[in-house]
């Protein structure tokens, strides 16, 4: 099938093709789609303060009259009673967290804003949130008093010990869920066939069945069910509302074609979500307010997620065209207002630590397509396909769209991928069923719930609408490393933190160097599980989801909260960070310390204190005289895998408050930067406060046998054990021209699944367009790279990020 | 002995699928945009980067001769070149890999084993293993060893060479390649003599003799604007190549571009020392010149 030669980039005049680049291309593009379009790439961002508002005055009034889930459900409908709606021109799917779109609202309950930072975000250069001085003295007068010592933050905060504190400002870990919801929720196809009245319907069995004589827990699940009863009618209240606004505008409106849209729009929104959908449009409707109601209530963070959207909508878009009610380009324009949705939803913006381990617009909502169905079959279909084209045509930071790559999928599909992904903005990323399916499976999945599953944020997997799992930070292993050193000191304060594992100048084995650490990695995995156990008592007591357990199974059959174990899998994932450093300085240690003997160790500490100044030369030697892990070289990979055996020895089937277990994955989003700005020089000849190796990649330019060895040495780690790891690698365009390129960039991928990965992604953009970005922002407005498990622009991003990823390895063939 | 002096994982462009490339050192010719200059001589050499030095004299120190010196403004230089016994002491010591040592005496078995780690790759692309130099057919006897051992694993095999070569050193590896990258740099034999120091009638005669023999094999020509990038030199090639009893598969162009530039640097050597004028070509000339190529029937890239 190679067809070689010089094939164009897709032609700009290609059929439904929005490529929004090039200006000659608009002609093909829906009008209305590129007015929404662009509509929300320029509206700027903006913090809302009115669900911090009226949360407030309802906690005020009630707080104490209800038990917690009734006080949330009540606090929920509270929302979809008074929140200001907002219907847009040319909208056909309805509905906005905020009053209008990229309005971000706050979560006091969680975590509230001080004046202060309000001001910082509306000031600060990057990823600005703007409010006015008019609701910031509104804020600081009706809401920051009333939360003072209530928010989670706090109960988190007050509870540490003094020895997690320590660690903590250190920078050994981080703690997602101190100011926000776990988030990393991905549906499964349950609210195409059944409407919330359905589910009531539900509820309602369940409480006739409550035994009060026998069941000790009757009463709590009482309270449960009555507060899902409650979160259904908000979701329909909402609706209704919006049919209602739709109905007056139609009223108003003198456009006879906006009219009738205007009216279908109320009659969409009279049926869902009370109703199962009956057609695309509808379905489309009943995600979207699925997703609002999820993302309003609590889980205002992280990568709510429609999941398998091009298998749960085929029937949908099959059944319009059989019937004669649906157009593929109709279809293709529904989805595209769907896209455009995502993208008027930036992260609520977070607060010190948080900010700074993952400094992002990005909700992380990743988009999966094709893969495989239940029952273990191809399930590409023509959204699949349809959805490539969106994704590339519209390029939004928003959502995000990984391809899952199955052996049972054809190459026809892959390729489409790899055309996208030579696109370069970063996305789709690449996931292979058939090794998480094997992962959820041995976390104790049933194989069908398993086959449903997939990536819900970056690149952690879960079975999607039927688990709770829980990200809870990153450990950051090379600053264990470090303490290891340093006998247990942070060399960046003098404070001792860790634990006392002796001088290493006085070990005699490179096993017993390892060994120090060992003990040093189990001290703060012990610490940090501590406190996540105590978290998630926190947010079953004070912050149940009743309305999003409505869509996880098996909460409502349980009576239980998605917080409370109500799910049928239960997951709390620690997410470790910087294998790739932490086998190089190992190996450094090992190879020139303890075989070749080389230096002394002494010698080695003393230019890790000084960040080898004066020691330069010595460095080099390491960098360029040591096996670093991602060269397919066993000497460094075995440490690798050590390493990660290890840490999934500690991590991987403790229990969990919640009837589950902890569990672990390799994720590092942009934290691989902050981790490294708390860590001095390390052994691999990486200076001081320079960012660690991200996800499972091998270390910044320590791969210098090509990709191919790369993910030889990526295979060796048994991916299975975890829940996700992250390899990111970085091709010049120039490979990818022709036809023939994108072929190898298939065998590429197939060959690493077949070695057993996880998960890769790539950036096709080279240095000097980089440089020419840092120097000349105003010509990069869109240009978007790949971060972590996501995308972002390049603009966007700190300096300290940016030169972080021009110092990927960039695979250049000549 | 015969040297390797490169091995490539991930090779996009040397065959079909993705390959390892292995470079055998040493080459009859001295084409002046050789972009692997260090693959000419079948020595061992030092190549050394002056960017990256840091100036640690560690080379100066451990050389057993006493060679090399560090100047203030060139870096390190040789001050007894002759003396060198190319033992490699320097590049070993070099902490920045300013210094390099470039050839190494690798064993069939060792080659084998380091083509198998990509297996994987080399299965799920159809690639495979290409022969490369230099001219690899100046150590046929290794080549073919090479080959043989490449062949028994069940490898796909690319020979990538000038066919500067006896007909019967060809005859002898014919049977252990699977496909020809032939490089036809010109058809003049006077201008051949004059840019790659050979003349040119052994390498279209093999050409010939390999066609008639039926073997597969792609043609490759570098494509210089100063140098062969002239329509009459296309045309002829065109020609030739249609008039051939069995067709190259394809024919590819391979833009210029001065890489050699920095490796002669490295060596110590000059780059196209004089001074002929070559330049990259156009987009368009190379379309043109596909354009002109395929209308003689000839499929290409």
């Amino acid at each position: 099938m190679a067809t070689d030669g010089n094939v164009a980039y897709r032609k700009p005049g290609t059929k439904m093709n929005f490529q929004l680049t090039h200006p000659e291309n608009e002609g093909g593009m829906n009008p209305r789609i590129k007015r929404l379009r662009q509509q929300s790439v320029d509206t700027p961002t903006t913090l809302t303060i009115e669900r911090a508002l009226i949360e407030t005055a309802f906690y005020k009034e009630n707080y104490g009259k209800y038990p917690n889930c009734v006080l949330r459900a009540l606090n929920f409908l509270e929302i979809c009673k008074k929140k200001t709606l907002y219907i847009g021109e040319d909208e056909l799917i309805v509905g906005e967290r905020g009053p209008k779109p990229k309005a971000v609202p706050t979560f006091p309950e969680l975590t509230c804003h001080s004046v202060e930072d309000l001001h910082v975000l509306n000031t600060r250069e990057l990823q600005p949130y703007y409010i006015s001085d008019e609701d910031i003295d509104t804020y600081a007068r009706e809401v920051i008093p009333y939360w003072e010592g209530r928010t989670q933050r706090e109960r988190i905060f007050n509870h540490v010990s003094e020895e997690w504190r320590e660690a903590y400002l250190a920078g050994v870990f981080t703690e997602f869920m101190e100011q926000r919801a776990a988030g990393h929720t991905a549906m499964d196809g349950k609210m195409y066939h059944e409407g919330l009245l359905d589910i009531k319907a539900r509820i309602a069995e369940e409480l006739k069945k409550l035994d009060f004589i026998n069941d000790p827990e009757a009463t709590d699940r009482q309270q449960e069910l009555t507060a899902m009863g409650i979160s259904c009618d908000a979701a329909i209240v909402f609706a209704e509302r919006h049919a209602e606004l739709a109905e007056k505008m139609a009223a108003e409106c003198n456009d006879p074609q906006r009219k009738a849209e205007l009216l279908k729009i109320a009659d969409v929104c009279r049926w869902v979500p009370a109703h199962a959908p009956r057609d695309m449009w509808e379905a489309i409707q009943m995600y979207w307010f699925v997703h609002l109601g999820t993302v309003t209530e609590l889980n205002g963070w992280d990568s709510m997620n429609p999941g398998h959207i091009d298998q749960h909508l085929y029937p949908f878009y099959k059944k319009g065209l059989e019937d004669g009610t649906l157009t593929p380009e109709k279809a293709k324009e529904l989805l595209c207002c769907l896209w455009i949705k995502f993208n008027n939803q930036p992260a609520p913006p977070k607060v010190g630590i948080t900010f700074k381990e993952s400094g992002t617009y990005n909700d992380f909502t990743n988009i999966n397509i094709g893969g495989i169905t239940p029952d273990g079959k191809d399930a590409t279909n023509d959204l699949s396909y349809m959805i490539l084209e969106i994704q590339e045509e519209l390029h939004e930071l928003q959502p995000g769209l990984s391809i899952h790559v199955s052996h049972v999928n054809p190459d026809k599909f892959v390729l489409a991928g790899a055309k996208v992904i030579r696109q370069g903005h970063g996305y789709p990323s690449v996931f292979n069923p058939d090794v998480y399916v094997q992962e959820l499976m041995r976390q104790g999945k049933t194989l069908r719930d398993a086959r449903e599953g997939g990536c819900s944020g970056c690149i952690e997997v879960g079975a999607f609408g039927k688990e709770a799992y829980l990200l809870t930070g990153y450990l950051n292993v090379p600053k264990i490393l470090e303490l290891t050193l340093n006998n247990g000191i942070d060399p960046e304060t003098g404070k001792k933190i860790g634990l006392e594992t002796g001088d290493p100048r006085n070990f005699k084995t490179y096993d017993e160097l390892y060994e120090a650490y060992h003990k040093q990695m189990l001290y703060f995995v012990d610490m940090k599980m501590r406190v996540n156990n105590y978290i998630e008592r926190m947010f079953s007591l004070y912050a149940p989801a009743t309305f999003l357990s409505l869509f996880i199974d098996d909460c409502v059959a349980k009576g239980k909260d998605y917080y409370s174990g109500g799910a049928r899998y239960n997951t709390t994932y620690i997410q470790c960070t910087g294998l790739g450093t932490m086998a190089d300085c190992l190996s450094t240690f090992k190879k020139h310390v303890f075989e070749d003997k080389r230096y002394t160790m002494d010698e080695v500490l003393k230019a890790l204190a000084t960040n080898f100044e004066g020691n330069e030369k010595m460095r080099q030697y390491i960098i360029n005289h040591t096996p670093f892990f991602g060269n397919d070289d066993d000497y460094a990979d075995s440490i690798a895998v050590k390493v990660y055996d290890d840490l999934v020895e500690a991590i991987d089937g403790k229990p969990n408050t919640r009837g589950g277990r902890t569990c672990l994955n390799m994720l590092s989003t942009t934290c691989h930067n902050y981790f490294g700005s708390v860590c001095g020089a390390s052994a691999n000849g990486r200076l001081a406060h320079f960012a660690i190796s991200d996800g499972t990649s091998p270390s910044h330019g320590a791969d210098t046998n090509g990709p191919t060895a790369v993910v030889k040495s990526m295979g060796k780690l048994d991916q299975t054990k975890s829940g996700g790891t992250l390899l990111n690698v970085r091709f010049i365009p120039s490979l990818l021209k022709r036809e023939a390129d994108l072929e190898k960039l298939v065998a590429l991928i197939r060959t690493y699944f077949t070695l057993g990965g996880h998960h890769i992604q790539f950036n096709i953009v080279d240095t000097a367009t980089l440089h020419d970005a840092q120097e000349c922002p105003e010509n990069y407005r869109d240009l978007l790279v790949r971060v972590a498990g996501y995308s972002d622009y390049f603009n966007d991003m700190t300096a300290q990020l940016q030169n972080e990823i021009i110092a990927r390895t960039e695979n250049d063939e000549f | 002995m015969s040297l390797i002096f490169d091995i490539k994982r991930f090779a996009l462009n040397d065959g079909p699928g993705i390959r390892v490339t292995l470079f055998i050192k040493g080459c009859p010719l001295h084409c002046v945009w050789c972009h692997n200059p260090e693959g000419i001589s079948p020595l061992r050499q030092r190549m050394y980067k002056r960017t990256k030095c840091i100036g640690c004299q560690s080379c100066v120190d451990i050389c057993p001769n006493n060679v090399l010196q560090l100047t203030p403004d060139r870096g390190i230089v040789a001050i007894k070149p002759d003396e060198c016994a190319r033992c490699g002491l320097c590049a070993d010591e070099c902490p920045s890999l300013a210094m390099e040592m470039c050839g190494k005496h690798r064993s069939v078995e060792e080659l084998v084993g380091l083509v198998e780690k990509d297996r994987e790759i080399i299965d799920q692309s159809h690639g495979g293993v290409t022969l490369c130099g230099g001219e690899p057919l100046m150590h046929h006897d290794y080549a073919v060893e090479i080959l043989k051992a490449m062949g028994e694993q069940g490898l796909h095999r690319c020979l990538d060479t000038t066919l500067f070569a006896p007909t019967e050193v060809v005859d002898e590896v014919m049977p252990h390649v699977d496909l020809f990258l032939v490089d036809l740099k010109m058809m003049d034999s006077a201008n051949h003599q004059h840019f790659t120091g050979v003349p040119n009638e052994l390498i279209l005669k093999n050409i010939y003799h390999i066609s008639e023999a039926g073997a597969n094999f792609w043609i490759r020509i570098p494509f210089i604007i100063g140098v062969n990038a002239d329509d009459d030199n296309i045309e002829r090639s065109a020609k030739f190549l249609a008039s051939l009893p069995k067709k190259p598969l394809r024919v590819e162009l391979l833009p210029y571009h001065d890489v050699g530039k920095g490796k002669h640097e490295r060596l110590g050597t000059t780059y196209n020392p004089t001074a002929i004028s070559m330049s990259a070509p156009t987009d368009d000339q190379l379309t043109y010149a596909r354009l002109l190529i395929s209308s003689h029937g000839l499929t290409v890239v």
